[in-house]
């Protein structure tokens, strides 16, 4: 399932922009492929994350997954509530982001919308 | 359900009792716990039929067939249990004069080693194979230092590598490049040669390599590393696969470790103690931790003064005990049972591969050595029954499983070593088994899914466990 | 001596099988320059009763603790095994099993090391331990890679006499760029180190270092002697992050320095850290109680290269062996252990007092005390040639140690045989 409205990434990372702030997550594909998550390891509040640079970890029983940072900027918010309840991430991905990012403006254009990614994960199928 | 020993404490059945002495307390008040210790308390009987119970549920290789692939579960004899327990009470700081039985035998475990692998020193300092791994990474990394080139800061590690390698050079402070197999299941000589260059600081090689496969361009590897100023480093995981038949000093390799209760048939214990000795070429040898164990005509002696050793990596000099049960079953095998170990156990699984092959498609299927990968990859696509069901409806048959879902460039891999030390008719065994569980994988394949069914418990809830961790009993 | 089931017939069967005509055609693939061409140079194999007698000819040709008094001490201790802890540790069933990777035919290693995890706990008062570490040195060499990564920081102020062993192996696990050798706690100290008591058997007041520690930022870790804890503060009581130890005097015998076991434990925010093997508690599909290996996804074996730590085993024989010490001599019995070795360092004190040998420190000690000699070489000369196994020689005198196995009488001879040599 990909969500309307929301631009992608090709590690599976999803982003909301919204008044000046992204709101970071991973795709309905990403947490079926990762299977349920144990662990969630959030970035730290107040770190700069350049695009494309780590910024957490999901575990499951038999793999862990890096969490990349789509777009560029300091992260003002993470949701602790994965910490004590990372089967969210499997739940709701959509509606649980890992954290969200503050920047005076975020470059997308090397991001995909829904349609794109859509037809992206079309090109992962075996 | 067996209770925790926690759970069986009843405070006064406890008999352990000491000879009475004066009692004597100088330890001032405020350094003394509030509390003691709130450990079980329970009867000598209840002791025993408590571990009694703990040891029916445990399954050893004295228990059966153990396919378990790089972990190589031979045999470990008995007398080599008598043999490790003549030592048990010796002090490790004695003065050398008081242990030149110990520091004799020690020292003739390293030349036989040596021997063995082909090498020019040995340290039996490292306390398992990953140890073993980070002292061989440690000297690579000391060796090129101590000559001025501090440009190298990547270790090749092929894609098919046990996880523990690519953790080691990490661990050690090397930038991992991964070297890709070909369509043969063999390093990519083209690969090698694209990333090898100034900045690496050498390859960490398993041959055979974990899909059971000799390196056959072993010495053109050699040439490409070395021709670029690298260092070759054996993982000595698959040693039993050609101990007697081929030495890895004579294949280039710089630095080794070997895997004594893998190859040399000491006991797993339950998951160790292991003991990972290091090998070195003359060229290596003075960066081997300390202490170095020297003769020096017919005395032994430990040497601290070693300059440009990596240090020390165990208190003492590592697990001793392990070493002494190598050394008998070194001793009683002599060359030709070693040569022979090695050849029966290519056997075994070569006979395994050919047989299985019908039912099970075989990962690179040619000749292999002392184990192969088995993928699970039909049965799945065709009954969705993966590696992990076959593996645990093969306990319900007796047997512990193979090791499964590695190397991971295999799908649905069943990793199998059955060793030299199981019979043909073992084999057979097994052989049926796992025949009965393609059937079963056709016809019923719920029952393998859901297998095993002849365990104390059923399949355990991992995720669970990982979500919200205990790991101590509290009581309730 | 072979351990090989197959005859020639069975040999000839398999061959058949698989169409090679010949053992040495299975090795085919093994290029021509790199096999080997001759036997190996290692001697002819041996029947057993040649073999013990082989093995039986280098263990008589040591001092062993077990027909001389041993006064040696210095991280390595001669405490008392129980037979019912050597006769059960003995069963097959444990001693060559593999990994517990498979729990549904495992859980009585699994259980066993619950347990042992357990009473690590209880013994420090921590809230987790993991399944067990090669020795006290690398457990030492963990914690400090823990405390780097931790608090970023890069070095570590080492507090008072810490076993050079020790020091020695965290030194040989050194992140690059790291370092043990500040001079005092400060802005880049990630931890502090102190052992209770000290290499040279002082029981150090820990809580006023462990405080300056968290007051800079620091990480606290105590490395801990596992018998002395039946009577000292905890490391909980005293607010260590972090506890490792040697499980040695725990049931595993002195085995020439190994096999025995690190320790590691820490507070209940930390338990993601630690490194290597943890058994968890959980439940079967059928919800019963059921133990398996947890939280597998920070080890090399997942994150390969990211992992933070490279061990794969842990020393599960000797953490069974310590799990069963424990349960064996229970918390009473452990007091009364730590009570008797006190005890007779005590006697020794006073034995040693009365013919004029004193105490190189003041300080209170547990089982372990160093005296001051005129001549420490020729003292322990004197004492092995006598057949006692003297305590180890250091600047300005001699460090023994006592345990629960020494008597009176003996250390009476030992304090007498000092007396005599250091004149």
């Amino acid at each position: 399932m990909v969500q309307a409205g929301l631009f992608y990434s090709k590690d599976h990372e999803w982003v909301r922009i919204e008044e000046g702030r992204a709101f970071v997550g991973i795709s309905d594909y990403a947490q079926n492929a990762l299977g349920d998550v144990v662990y969630v390891e959030l970035p730290e509040v107040g770190a700069h994350l350049e695009p494309g640079a780590q910024a957490g970890v999901l575990e499951s029983v038999k793999a862990v997954s890096e969490v990349y940072s789509p777009v560029g900027g300091e992260v003002c918010e993470v949701n602790g509530a994965l910490e004590d309840a990372p089967e969210l991430v499997n739940e709701a991905p959509y509606e649980n982001y890992i954290f969200v990012l503050e920047a005076a403006s975020f470059d997308t254009a090397h991001l995909m919308d829904a349609a794109a990614y859509e037809a992206y994960l079309g090109t992962l199928e075996e | 359900m067996s209770k925790l020993i926690f759970e069986k404490s009843h405070p006064g059945a406890n008999g352990f009792a000491l000879s009475p002495m004066r009692e004597d307390m100088r330890i001032p008040d405020a350094f003394l716990r509030a509390e003691r210790a709130n450990l079980p308390e329970v009867s000598e009987v209840e002791f025993t039929r408590h571990f009694m119970e703990l040891s029916k549920r445990a399954f050893g290789v004295d228990d059966g067939m153990y396919p378990l692939g790089s972990c190589t579960m031979k045999y470990n004899p008995k007398v080599n249990e008598w043999a490790a327990r003549q030592f048990t009470a010796l002090h490790p700081l004695l003065p050398e004069k008081y242990a030149q039985g110990v520091l004799s035998l020690l020292y003739d475990a390293g030349e036989m080693l040596k021997e063995i692998l082909g090498m020019d020193a040995f340290t039996l300092q490292p306390a398992a194979g990953a140890q073993g791994e980070m002292t061989g990474v440690a000297m690579i990394r000391a060796y090129h230092e101590h000559r001025g080139d501090h440009k190298r800061t990547k270790m090749l590690v092929p894609d098919s590598a046990h996880g523990t390698n690519p953790a080691t050079a990490h661990v050690v402070g090397y930038d991992v490049v991964e070297v890709t197999s070909n369509e043969n299941g063999l390093v990519d000589l083209d690969d090698l040669r694209a990333k090898m260059n100034g900045e690496v600081a050498g390859l960490m090689l398993t041959n055979p390599n974990t899909l059971g496969l000799f390196e056959k361009d072993i010495l053109a590897m050699a040439e490409i590393v070395h021709g670029a100023g690298g260092l070759l480093y054996y993982d000595g995981a698959n040693l039993n696969a050609i101990m007697g038949m081929a030495r890895p000093g004579d294949m280039g390799f710089d630095v080794v470790h070997v895997n004594l209760h893998k190859t040399f048939a000491t006991p797993h214990g339950g998951g160790g103690p292991g003991s990972g000795p290091v090998g070195a070429k003359a060229h290596l040898a003075p960066f081997l931790p300390v202490p170095v164990l020297q003769k020096d005509g017919g005395a032994y002696r430990w040497d601290f003064d070693r300059p440009l050793s990596i240090g020390q990596m165990h208190a003492f000099y590592g697990n001793v005990g392990v070493v002494v049960k190598a050394y008998a079953y070194m001793l009683a095998l002599g060359a030709e049972g070693i040569r022979d170990a090695c050849r029966l156990a290519v056997l075994a699984a070569n006979y395994l591969r050919v047989r299985l092959g019908e039912d099970y498609d075989i990962a690179y299927d040619a000749l292999c050595k002392h184990e192969f990968v088995l993928s699970a990859a039909r049965q799945m696509h065709e009954n969705h029954v993966g590696a992990t069901d076959i593996c645990k409806r093969l306990i319900d048959m007796g047997y512990h499983p193979p090791t499964v879902h590695f190397p991971l460039i295999v799908k649905e891999a069943l990793m199998i070593e059955p060793n030299e030390t199981e019979s043909l008719e073992r084999l057979d065994g097994f052989v049926d088994a796992m025949r009965a569980i393609a059937r079963e994988c056709r016809q019923h394949p719920e029952i393998v899914r859901t297998a095993p069914h002849t365990c104390p418990i059923t399949r355990v809830d991992e995720v669970k466990a990982a979500r919200n961790p205990v790991v101590k009993y509290e009581e309730t | 001596m072979r351990y090989t089931p197959h005859t020639r017939q069975d040999i000839g069967k398999m061959l058949d099988a698989i169409g090679a005509s010949r053992l040495d055609d299975l090795f085919c693939d093994i290029p021509e320059e790199v096999r080997l061409q001759r036997p190996l140079s290692i001697g002819e194999g041996m029947g057993e009763i040649e073999l013990r007698r082989e093995i039986a000819c280098r263990a008589k040709a040591n001092l062993s603790a077990d027909d001389a008094p041993c006064f040696l001490g210095a991280g390595c201790y001669d405490h008392f095994v129980p037979a019912a802890v050597s006769e059960l540790l003995a069963r097959g069933e444990f001693v060559t099993a593999y990994t517990p990777y498979q729990p549904e035919m495992s859980q009585g290693i699994l259980q066993s090391i619950f347990e042992y995890q357990t009473q690590i706990c209880r013994l420090t008062g921590m809230d987790a331990s993991n399944a067990s570490l090669y020795d006290a040195g690398s457990a030492l060499g963990e914690a400090l890679r823990i405390a780097w990564e931790q608090t970023r920081r890069h070095g570590v102020y080492l507090h008072g006499e810490i076993h050079p062993g020790y020091c020695n192996v965290a030194k040989a696990y050194r992140k690059p760029g790291t370092h043990l050798d500040e001079r005092e706690i400060g802005p880049d100290t990630a931890a502090v180190v102190i052992q209770q008591p000290d290499y040279l058997g002082r029981i150090v007041d820990a809580r006023p270092i462990i405080e300056q520690a968290h007051a800079a930022g620091a990480l606290a870790i105590m490395i801990v002697n596992p018998i002395a804890q039946a009577l000292l503060k905890t490391p909980a009581e005293l607010g260590a992050d972090y506890v490792v130890g040697d499980g040695q005097p725990l049931g595993c015998g002195m085995n020439y320095g190994g096999p025995a076991l690190g320790f590691i434990a820490t507070g209940k925010k930390n338990l993601r850290r630690l490194p290597g093997r943890i058994v968890g508690l959980s439940e079967d599909t059928e919800g019963r109680r059921a133990f398996v290996l947890t939280l597998q996804a920070r080890e090399q074996h997942i994150r390969r290269d990211k992992a933070s730590s490279n061990i794969c085993s842990n020393q599960a024989l000797n953490a069974l062996a310590v799990n069963m010490y424990l349960s064996y001599v229970g918390g009473e019995g452990l007091v009364k252990i730590a009570r008797r070795c006190h005890a007779l360092a005590c006697f020794a004190e006073d034995e040693l007092v009365r013919r004029g040998i004193c105490r190189l420190h003041s300080a209170p000690y547990f089982n372990e005390f160093a005296i001051a000699l005129n001549h420490p070489q020729e003292v322990s000369d004197a004492l092995f040639a006598n057949g006692v196994i003297g305590g180890l020689c250091i600047p300005g005198g001699m460090l023994l140690a006592f345990t629960e196995k020494r008597t009176e009488a003996e250390i009476e001879r030992l304090a007498r045989l000092i007396q005599e040599a250091d004149r």
